[in-house]
């Protein structure tokens, strides 16, 4: 077994109203920041989960996503995972 | 009839809903979420608050708490099943109500009087009221935005399962009395089978005159009724 840091990005579908991305979108465009044309927020959850693989660690969190992290009718998910010490 | 009102470590309504079937005649009890069983209970409030501290998503982790097996079960056999606030989280969460709710529009917590306007009185929860009757009653959240996709919210009109909207005082629901951004300035919803509601302002916080409104009362009396002629029968 291996320890993976598993991170999992829990974002807003696209479309979806997303007033905090709105929000920030509205302050960095009153500092210049032209050039942004959408923002959404999402969360990011790390996970230290141990598993044989990575593959076996991301399965493992996709099924955690899919019953409790992400809500399904709102929030799209990514994930990855890192043998611990390989991260950047 | 007993009435089971469901607390998690953060529910803050529960002593609302209790004084409230009271008053409409009916006998509640609490019943705390470690437990698994509703003890023959007639119907079941899952009330307002801040569930496991709303940690997450509201009601997400509510929705795995023991009692929660129960309530389901509960709901899919045809029993009474009445969310509030926090509770209309909880429910939709749970996947017994369709949808989801988010974060205001205005991204503040609100917390003031709202009016809703009935859509239907054939229901166990709103016999009690007239046809497109306005009530004023209070609401208080910081995730109150109804959410569905465009398919559901078809079928929500379709099969009339929306029961309240908010509206301005002449009862239109106009953009200006949609306090969140409520989609089709949905206030509360019931399932398929008309069972299980969930409502985001709160009938219980509007029960005695000194609250400043009394519009939340037949609510609960149209529930204990409807639990009351279902014993009888």
């Amino acid at each position: 077994m291996t320890r993976f840091t598993v991170e999992v990005l829990v974002t807003p579908r696209p479309g979806l109203l997303d007033p905090q991305g709105k929000a920030i979108h509205h302050a960095l465009s009153s500092l210049g920041y032209d050039a942004v044309e959408d923002v959404r927020v999402g969360k990011a959850i790390y996970l230290e989960v141990a598993a044989a693989t990575p593959e076996d660690a991301r399965e493992r969190a996709e099924e955690m996503c899919r019953k409790l992290l992400a809500n399904p009718v709102t929030e799209d998910f990514r994930i990855t995972a890192e043998a611990d010490g390989t991260a950047p | 009839m007993k009435i089971a009102i469901i607390t998690f470590p953060g529910s803050n309504c529960d002593q609302d809903c209790h004084r409230s079937i009271e008053l409409a005649g009916g006998s509640p009890s609490y019943v705390w979420h470690r437990e698994t069983s509703l003890r023959g209970a007639d119907a079941v409030i899952v009330p307002g608050g801040f569930a496991h501290g709303d940690y997450l998503r509201p009601g997400a982790i509510a929705r795995f708490s023991p009692i929660m097996d129960a309530v389901t079960a509960f709901g899919e056999e045809g029993g009474v099943v009445v969310g509030i606030c926090n509770g209309f989280q909880v429910l939709c969460e749970a996947g017994m109500l369709p949808g989801a709710l988010l974060r205001n529009e205005s991204l503040s917590f609100q917390s003031h009087h709202c009016r809703l306007r009935v859509e239907r009185t054939d229901s166990v929860f709103t016999s009690g009221y007239r046809k497109r009757q306005v009530l004023g009653m209070p609401l208080s959240h910081a995730d109150g935005s109804y959410y569905a996709d465009a398919g559901t919210l078809a079928v929500l009109e379709e099969e009339r399962r929306v029961l309240f909207r908010y509206c301005d005082a002449q009862g239109n629901a106009s953009a200006e009395a949609n306090p969140n951004g409520s989609l089709k300035n949905i206030a509360g919803i019931v399932n398929a089978r008309g069972n299980v509601l969930g409502m985001m302002p709160h009938p219980d916080r509007a029960i005695e005159a000194v609250l400043g409104s009394v519009d939340g009362l037949p609510f609960f009396e149209s529930i204990v009724g409807a639990v009351a002629r279902e014993e009888v029968a």
